[in-house]
């Protein structure tokens, strides 16, 4: 299709409270970079139930417009609800751009959204540009599990679309709320939407498992030496406030369950700090922790590969020092 | 009940190496497997046969003539039937590309099997291109329902009750046949080709459908010039450098030195 | 491995026991040593893709595969955990070949799918106390009692005797007839009078459970006569004659993996300012060490061709199994030693397989043993 607008779009996923998901409110950053180069306007789409608290924070974040769509339909993320909305949107206005987060949902809606508007998507994007000569979004992402990255265009099809991973872009100063707000009527009934959830087993003990969200991560890998072993490692993610994470090795081996695991056959993280604890750092690993704004490592190993980007490394038995680095927290904070 | 996986031949991308000189990936040597994703489809499908013997699983791939050894492989697993998309005009296809021509696959595999396919497994991602998109956009082609970052999935009358993996934990969706599931990693290992079965793939022929399959397909929207996205350039990312190493005489001293860094850097 | 010994469907059979030796058993096989215990369910692995029926008839659920692709698997699964190959070897070779070669039947019907399935297992009891490498001079006897048999003696070192269902048990039936006296007997291991010694505490290959095996007045059945009476020992030799290609497979396996381990190590450690194999002496006993591999490949390989040509392999089947046993203990002697202080100690798998290694010039038949039957040939 063609593009209608010069606008460039944030999608705007919403938690079932109502909330934004904190990687929509992340991209208005590079957005209003992107709209300015563009020469259109920052709109940002809500999609929910009961979602002000989105709508606000997007309005608060640098968005000149808030397209919401609000309803019960979308209350629970389904891909039938959502890709109807989000495609009847992208009709009626025509943005040139969209930008959508790369969570599990994100994933799940971008190519079903791009596939019916025949358009061009990239996947996964860790830095975004705008070509000054075409005004094409320049889509860089990785490939090969972070041993190649990869710039992508999509130079004849409009909207372009890409998700964007979680943590790569920081949320922008909270400003006065001035943007448009517009409220459009979507509503999707019930046999449109072709899955229901039946049943949700939460993580043991109801723990939940934000990797993605989280400022702070301490992961464990196959230094942590069995089940127990974590026990040290929750100690200083609860001192800190932090999620834990685990290595594929770790979960390979069961000593903890696969919602833990980062890197490239589980999750990709971007935590302002991560502490890897008796992880090695293969390739695999790497791809799902390298956006992280600071990585401490502490290993045996002193040529693991995780050394190589750690920007704190500590040479040592991380049974010794876990326990020593929470006492010296502890002190601190009294 | 018919059940067709989609598979790709991908390198090993924990083999891959970088080329310290040139900064580029060393390919050459690199082995060639099934895409891991695919194959937890490949067992989540195996394990509904597993308990409804009469399943019949069929794989099909798109890639060149060197793929029929990733089907072969799947066939020594747990797989039927297996069919190859090969052909020049379908080479450089970016992934909407890609899910337009297995479409017609899928429909042209349907018409040569004289069955519907009730359920369509895919891998989440395939570990070189890592986009997760082929899966949902073949859904969509064929106008199913999807459900993404599947672990497992079990036959209940005329759905499937698949469990996926969402942030909080596991969530168990109802999807009425046909549909189109993508997996990921289940906390199970795939189980083992039988040696039995891979004798039998390694004499087994494998039909191809090349460019002269689908007259009907639209060959503006194949190949490069069907494709809505290229790339315009690639690159090795840059190593982080100069970080700080410590080991001080003891762990608990290594300990203090990284807790006053951190301090002093005021990342805690 | 592209050799005029094998064949695409053996490398097909290497590349799946490449595979699930790297995959499932390396991660387990420190602790399948320390704990002396072996995962039933990896037994249960090995039996799905096949590797416990690789040469037992098809009929039987078997596989009916030529020697060489038991050598294929014993090579590749050795090389990460010899424990795992008992298994194997086992089901392929000293628990069925006596069946096999000359049971009835009935009695290959109820003893053999249970072992290619790895539901059952059955342990061979030649060994005695006071006849090892001169098994003739065995003195636990059967004696007929109407349609049955009375046994009564005492068997050492018998491998799974603590977990298998039956035992094959070497008697003398014509103790008066030496070696040309004894018969075979399928004995079940829950019937009265048949009990285990104490667990044998092992120097390696400790996954796998070892005891005496002990017979206090058991009446078995002539159906349990496996061949006919007093023709025992032949089937025993015809049995071990494939064991020996076995263990020499396994010989390899091992050897192999201690050089890759040598290798790795020699090229990583730096002393006097340069990685280990950057000094000549080392470089040099890195090349004897490949060099005897390759020759025992040659010696085992030819082995298992032969067998599967029909070929008389009694004496190639022996110096396989001398030659093999003989080296691998000297190339894992030497990479140990390339280890340094590292390869003593138990962090590192050299160590292990060591001990494991150490067993294979004495049980299926000494080295010693090997040289008479070789010799023997040689002089006839």
């Amino acid at each position: 299709m063609e593009a209608k607008t010069k606008d460039l779009w944030v999608f705007v996923e919403t938690n079932e409270d109502g909330t934004a998901k904190n990687v929509g409110i992340e991209l208005l950053t590079p957005g209003k970079m992107m709209a300015g180069k563009q020469g259109g306007a920052l709109v940002a789409v809500v999609i929910g139930s009961g979602a002000d608290e989105a709508v606000k924070a997007a309005s608060e974040h640098g968005a000149d417009k808030v397209i919401v769509v609000d309803g019960p339909e979308y209350k629970h993320y389904s891909t039938d609800a959502y890709a109807i909305a989000l495609c009847t949107l992208v009709e009626k206005y025509g943005p040139t751009s969209m930008l959508i987060g790369a969570t599990n949902n994100g994933r799940d809606l971008g190519p079903r959204v791009s596939c019916r508007l025949h358009t061009g998507l990239t996947a996964d994007c860790t830095a975004l540009d705008i070509d000054d000569e075409t005004g094409n979004v320049a889509w860089t992402r990785p490939a090969f599990g972070g041993n190649l990255m990869a710039t992508i265009i999509c130079p004849n099809h409009r909207p372009q679309i890409g998700t964007v991973r979680p943590g790569v872009f920081k949320k922008g100063d909270v400003t006065a709320a001035n943007a448009e707000i517009v409220k459009e009527d979507i509503h999707v009934a019930d046999d449109q939407i072709r899955t229901q959830v039946i049943e949700l087993i939460k993580e043991m003990g109801g723990e939940n498992v934000d990797l993605e969200g989280a400022e702070i991560i301490v992961s464990g890998g196959r230094g942590v030496g069995g089940p127990e072993g974590f026990d040290t490692i929750k100690a200083l993610a609860d001192t800190l406030g932090a999620t834990v994470g685990a290595s594929r090795a770790a979960v390979d081996a069961g000593w903890i369950a696969h919602a833990h695991q980062v890197g490239q056959t589980g999750k990709t993280v971007g935590p302002k700090l991560y502490i890897a604890c008796g992880i090695s750092g293969a390739i695999q690993h790497l791809a799902g922790m390298s956006g992280s704004d600071v990585v401490v490592a502490i290993n045996k190993d002193p040529d693991a590969p995780i050394f190589d980007v750690a920007d704190y490394g500590v040479v040592g038995n991380l049974f010794e020092v876990l326990p020593v680095l929470v006492d010296e927290i502890k002190k601190a904070r009294g | 009940m018919n059940i067709l996986v989609c598979v790709k031949q991908v390198p090993d991308t924990t083999e891959i190496k970088i080329d310290p000189v040139k900064n580029t990936l060393i390919r050459d040597g690199v082995p060639s497997i099934v895409n891991p994703f695919d194959g937890y489809a490949l067992e989540a499908a195996a394990r509904i046969k597993d308990k409804n013997p009469d399943t019949k699983i069929v794989v099909l791939s798109m890639g060149p003539p060197q793929a029929t050894a990733a089907l072969k492989e799947c066939l020594a697993i747990a797989a039927d039937k297996a069919y190859l998309v090969s052909g020049r005009t379908f080479g450089g296809s970016d992934t909407l590309a890609t899910s337009y021509i297995l479409y017609n696959a899928v429909k042209k595999v349907e018409e040569l099997e004289g069955a519907k396919f009730d359920a369509i497994f895919c891998g989440k991602q395939a570990i070189d291109g890592d986009t997760a998109q082929v899966g949902p956009e073949l859904a969509e082609h064929l106008g199913y329902p999807q459900v993404t970052y599947g672990l497992e999935a079990e036959v209940d009358g005329d759905m499937l009750k698949v469990k996926k993996e969402v942030e909080e934990g596991v969530e168990v969706v109802g999807v009425k046949f046909p549909c189109l599931i993508t997996y990921t990693k289940p906390a199970w290992d795939p189980r083992y080709p039988t040696i039995k079965r891979k004798m039998a793939a390694n004499k087994a022929e494998i039909p191809v459908l090349g460019d002269d399959a689908f007259p009907d397909i639209d060959t503006t929207r194949i190949g490069l010039k069907g494709s809505p996205t290229n790339v315009k350039k690639t690159f090795v990312p840059q190593k982080k450098t100069g970080g700080v190493k410590i080991k001080e005489e003891d762990n608990a001293a290594s300990a203090k030195k990284l807790f006053e860094l951190l301090t002093a850097a005021s990342i805690i | 491995m592209n050799s005029p010994f094998f064949t695409e469907d053996h490398e097909s059979i290497c590349e799946m026991a490449r595979d699930f030796a790297n995959k499932t058993l390396a991660p387990i096989a420190a602790d399948v040593d320390k704990n002396e215990e072996f995962p039933m369910d990896v037994v249960g692995q090995m039996a799905e893709m096949g590797f416990l029926g690789l040469k037992i008839p098809e009929e039987y659920g078997g596989l009916s595969l030529d020697m060489r692709s038991y050598v294929c698997v014993m090579e590749e699964i050795a090389k990460k955990c010899a424990t795992a190959t008992l298994f194997i070897s086992s089901a392929n070779s000293l628990s069925t070949a006596p069946i096999v070669i000359s049971g009835t039947p009935e009695q290959k019907e109820k003893y053999l799918p249970g072992v290619v399935a790895g539901e059952e297992f059955i342990a061979f009891a030649l060994t005695e106390p006071n006849a090892g490498s001169d098994a003739a001079s065995m003195t636990t006897k059967a004696v007929e009692d109407g349609d049955d048999y009375i046994l009564n003696g005492r068997k050492c070192f018998i491998t799974m005797a603590p977990i298998a269902k039956y035992s094959i048990v070497y008697a003398k039936t014509s103790p008066e007839k030496g070696a040309k006296g004894i018969s075979c007997f399928m004995v079940d291991m829950s019937l009265p009078g048949v009990s285990c010694g104490r667990h044998e505490e092992k120097m390696g290959q400790r996954g796998v459970p070892v005891s005496d095996l002990v017979l206090e007045d058991v009446r078995v059945s002539k159906d349990c006569l496996i061949g006919e009476k007093d023709l025992g020992f032949i089937n025993a030799m015809k049995t071990l004659s494939v064991g020996r290609v076995g263990v020499a497979s396994m010989c390899l396996g091992m050897a192999a993996e201690a050089i890759e381990l040598a290798v790795e190590h020699t090229k990583n450690r730096v002393q006097f300012g340069k990685p280990l194999c950057k000094h000549q002496a080392i470089a040099f006993m890195l090349a004897d060490m490949e060099t005897k591999l390759n020759a025992a490949r040659g010696l085992v390989y030819n082995a298992a061709w032969m067998m599967d040509n029909g070929e008389k392999a009694d004496k190639a089947a022996s110096m396989a199994k001398y030659y093999a046993a003989e080296a691998a203990i000297d190339i894992v002697n030497k990479a140990l030693q390339l280890f340094g202080g590292y390869g003593y100690s138990r962090e590192y798998a050299i160590e292990r397989i060591y001990r494991d290694i150490r067993v294979c010039s004495i049980y299926e038949g000494s080295s010693q043993v090997q040289q008479i039957v070789i010799s023997g040939q040689m002089l006839k």
